[in-house]
């Protein structure tokens, strides 16, 4: 039964690494670049649901959703401002911007008086609500996490497959110029890709934030979602899931089974085993040019 | 406006390009040689810091600027030197030996470090020097018969044979020496047919490899000697700052290292030492700054955090060639003066393709 219990903890920690890994993923299959900001724009969304129950005491799914479009747009307008400038740019400058917007993101929360350095709870309903299934203990937090996470990646997956934008956006990022030369908006569409990672960060942040706590550094885990994101094949997004699903497992599993110390690095022994085995992911696509 | 009339083919790898060269890098030499008599304690401390980060820059300059291959966990190899070193000198070893051990050590780990570098690129690297990185901190924080654990290590100070440089004036001509011979090593590798295969490397690893140049020896190559000099830095760093813990070493060491060099201007040697500049004058000036601002913003904690991740976007966004290229800029406008054009320096865009279908 502990194992089982072990298990569930793991597979929801695991949803929580794969939804910031669905973030890189998304901007990695439209824009080809590694955001490496993702944890700390899911830090920033925590904070901003949080302002906006505790201080501007909304409902609970008026904060969320807001919190969730807010960021939103907050993701367009940093495409906007500092990514588009460099369109066109080495990759490695985009993850050097990214690296640089996560510091200010920190800084910034850190610097807002009284708030920025304390760690706070999100007054959620569900908190510390627990469901008992055959002597398995389910934690209301860690299903919530669980389920949002499966209908999250189910709708990004069928608009990534069917829809005319999700097509247009695989399309920009296998080649922007003969994209563009299609007729595809490749400016819009990587407004949008930044838009909705980041609104996909705020709803990691704020699902996390009961299960841990909200303070400057928790963008940190973002760390740990590389390893999900490579696992899974960083172009796939069911692929994102369930690579977070596997770190997040083994995790668990090595803190229960290993010596002290080995749980903070399972992650990183598995994604150098995979990139050793199989450098393109489980899901990864594995496409040659033909000459 | 300078000439350099070329009258033989050996010019052309000539170290120094010009008289004017020799010149300034000789008053550099000399003005860095009569520090420690001139500057005081403070900022011959602070000198000595830069000369060791310029080191370490050295390090993943060759890697990042030259080779092309990005690496998110290089204070991993910071860590390795300087645990050997410490570890080391309290057996008692002689300096120079125990320097060559930390850089031999060092560069072993770093040809590990390539093998997945082998098979993957781009992002994919960081990523696994990013993993590699945790890995070697966790280690570090674990083994503590060796490394002490979290409590820390004290480092013993310099012992060159029964010469001991344990005033900060003599380990300040140990760092100058070490950081010399470095950048001539650097230099000339870079002048060989091995740093041309790097470049080679870095521009394009298709047109390399159809000219023969065996990439994975080259890279497994690229990454020793930068862990090397990242193992060197370490050990100079173990003994500047007398006590080692493992969190020095970890994702925020490694993400500074790479702002050090990117800040610095990637692809050239004086960037490292400017960038390593930067990064240790920077905290300075910000408390410097502090008192001018009101006190809400210049006492925050988190305002040193906010002015490196401005600056770092500035410089991606208006100077991607780092403070040497602004000083290349400078220099070509005092040159040129008054024909300087803007479009002088324009880099020609190149439009994204997937690194997916190569």
């Amino acid at each position: 039964m502990q194992v089982l219990q072990v298990l569930v903890s793991g597979v929801a920690q695991g949803c929580i690494y794969g939804l910031i890994a669905l973030g890189f993923v998304l901007i990695y299959k439209a824009t080809e670049t590694v955001s490496f900001a993702q944890g700390d724009l899911m830090m920033v969304g925590a904070f901003l649901g949080l302002a906006l129950m505790t201080a501007l005491s909304f409902p609970f799914w008026l904060s969320v959703l807001s919190a969730i479009a807010a960021m939103g747009a907050f993701g367009i307008l940093l495409e906007r401002v500092v990514i588009r400038p460099i369109l066109g740019q080495p990759a490695f400058s985009i993850v050097m911007l990214t690296i640089g917007i996560g510091y200010v993101a920190r800084g910034a929360i850190t610097m807002i008086p009284n708030v920025g350095t304390d760690t706070h709870t999100l007054p959620v309903p569900y908190r510390n609500e627990v469901l008992e299934f055959g002597g398995v203990v389910f934690a209301v937090e860690q299903l919530a996490v669980i389920g949002v996470t499966a209908a999250l990646c189910a709708v990004l997956y069928l608009v990534f497959q069917y829809s005319k934008v999700g097509v247009a956006m695989q399309a920009a990022s296998q080649n922007q110029l003969a994209a563009y030369y299609m007729g595809i908006p490749v400016k819009r569409l990587n407004g949008l890709v930044w838009g909705l990672a980041a609104a996909v960060a705020a709803i990691a942040g704020l699902l996390l934030a009961p299960i841990t706590f909200i303070h400057a550094n928790m963008g940190f885990i973002g760390l740990k979602a590389f390893p999900a994101a490579v696992v899974g094949g960083f172009g796939s997004l069911p692929g994102a899931i369930v690579g977070g699903l596997i770190i997040g497992v083994v995790e668990s599993m090595a803190g229960f089974y290993l010596p002290e110390g080995f749980k903070d690095v399972a992650a990183y022994v598995v994604v150098l085993i995979m990139l050793m085995i199989k450098p393109s992911g489980l899901f990864g696509e594995n496409l040659r040019k033909k000459v | 406006m300078r000439f350099v009339f070329k009258t033989g083919y050996d010019q052309d790898i000539d170290v120094a390009k010009h008289g004017g060269q020799r010149f300034w890098y000789s008053a550099l030499l000399l003005g860095l040689v009569i520090a420690p008599w001139t500057l005081p304690d403070y900022w011959l401390a602070q000198l000595t810091f830069v000369l060791i980060y310029g080191i370490v820059g050295l390090g993943l300059m060759l890697l990042a600027g030259f080779t092309g291959l990005f690496s998110i966990g290089h204070a991993a190899f910071l860590g390795v030197g300087a645990y050997t070193q410490a570890v080391l000198a309290s057996m008692g070893w002689a300096f120079p030996f125990s320097l060559a051990a930390a850089a031999a050590l060092s560069a072993l780990v770093g040809a590990i470090v390539g093998l997945p570098a082998l098979r993957v690129k781009g992002i994919y690297l960081g990523i696994a020097t990013l993993a590699f990185g945790f890995i070697v901190e966790e280690v570090l924080a674990r083994w503590e018969s060796v490394t002490g654990g979290n409590s820390g290590m004290m480092v013993a100070s310099i012992d060159i044979f029964g010469w001991r440089a344990d005033t900060s004036e003599s380990f300040y001509f140990v760092c100058l020496v070490c950081a010399v011979l470095c950048t001539l090593i650097v230099l000339n590798l870079l002048r060989s047919p091995t740093g041309r295969a790097f470049v080679a490397i870095r521009d394009s690893e298709i047109s390399a490899q159809s000219m023969g140049i065996h990439l994975a020896r080259y890279k497994t190559m690229s990454f020793m000697i930068s862990a090397a000099l990242a193992g060197v830095g370490g050990a100079l760093y173990a003994h500047q700052i007398r006590f080692l813990s493992p969190e020095q070493f970890g994702i925020i060491q490694s993400i500074d290292l790479l702002l050090m060099v990117v800040i610095g201007g990637l692809g050239s040697i004086h960037g490292a030492f400017l960038g390593a500049a930067f990064l240790i004058t920077m905290p300075q000036f910000i408390a410097l700054g502090k008192d001018l601002l009101p006190p809400a913003i210049g006492q925050a904690a988190g305002l040193q955090g906010v002015v490196y991740g401005v600056v770092l976007i500035a410089f991606v966004l208006f100077e991607p060639l780092g403070l040497y290229g602004r000083w290349l800029k400078i220099r070509t406008w005092f040159q040129l003066f008054p024909f300087y054009r803007r479009g002088l320096f324009k880099r020609q865009k190149a439009f994204q393709k997937s690194d997916r279908l190569k």
